[in-house]
């Protein structure tokens, strides 16, 4: 497996995403979109730091390629706090207006 | 590359992963996209797998399969009454966003079949250690202390938030 395999995979991903957030018309599916582009780039960041980073060596002869891992574990934390606040103002929209679908929710439109 | 069963799995899990994610865009059903988000989370997670991210592959599990799915299958059964459940999909739109999609994969998939710098970056087969401890020691003692205590407090923030915004308003 090289490099290319899993950055085809992740682009996939990624157009996969933006295609569920350009035509969607339920929110939450759109948050579904979002969470596959966010997944996309977690899986482009594990793949860089395996494959191009250099390796750090620690004592013995342990090899660690590490930096690309940590960055995706921020970037779930923010997906996760990302999901909490999107789904918390989902609710509200929906106490508001009964309805979650982005096109009806219009009301600063002039 | 020879075909073992190594490349296989591999094969096996890109394939659930990008079927599974195509049936998040395409189903009609808001549940079963849930469901298929499921399915491409853990194929995801298999992926890191394979790239010797233990770790991560089990956070990856129990944050977003545990966590984030359970939030979505909430927000849906609390939103959706039985109309709509259906995703209503516009033709113009389907077409459009369609084309820009295909335009935007054909762009990446150029990329990054001309890269250079990306050839012949196989997998060299070095065994990793079990990267827990490292990362561990990673986040809370060297380099990335600072991020994981300014993400701590993102973290309080977002919960902080999303109570706030969810909450009913109670006018006095």
């Amino acid at each position: 497996m090289s490099l290319q395999h899993y950055l085809v995979i992740s682009s996939i991903l990624f157009t996969l995403g933006i295609f569920a957030v350009l035509t969607r018309k339920n929110a939450i599916s759109i948050l579904m979109g979002i969470e596959l582009i966010l997944n996309s780039c977690n899986l482009n960041f594990v793949a860089f730091s395996r494959f191009v980073t250099p390796a750090e060596t620690i004592v013995g002869s342990e090899v660690f390629r590490f930096d690309g891992q940590i960055i995706a574990i921020f970037g779930i934390v923010l997906a996760a706090a990302e999901a909490a606040v999107f789904l918390a103002i989902i609710l509200a929209i929906y106490r508001e207006f009964g309805s979650i679908r982005p096109d009806e929710v219009d009301t600063l439109k002039g | 590359m020879e075909f073992t069963l190594k490349t296989f799995i591999f094969y096996g899990f890109a394939l659930i992963t990008i079927g599974s994610a195509l049936a998040v865009v395409t189903v009609r059903n808001i549940v079963h996209a849930a469901f298929a988000l499921m399915v491409t989370l853990f194929g995801v997670a298999g992926l890191y797998v394979f790239l010797q991210a233990d770790f991560l592959a089990a956070t990856q599990v129990i944050v977003y399969v545990g966590g984030i799915l359970v939030l979505i299958l909430f927000g849906v059964m609390m939103t959706s009454g039985r109309l709509e459940m259906r995703i209503h999909i516009e033709r113009g739109q389907l077409l459009l966003g369609g084309c820009i999609s295909i335009a935007l994969l054909m762009l990446l998939l150029t990329v990054i079949a001309n890269t250079p710098a990306w050839e012949n970056l196989t997998d060299d087969g070095t065994q990793l250690a079990p990267t827990t401890k490292r990362i561990g020691e990673l986040i809370l003692n060297e380099k990335f202390l600072l991020p994981f205590e300014v993400v701590s407090v993102l973290l309080l923030v977002a919960l902080i938030g999303a109570a706030l915004i969810s909450r009913k308003e109670v006018r006095d």
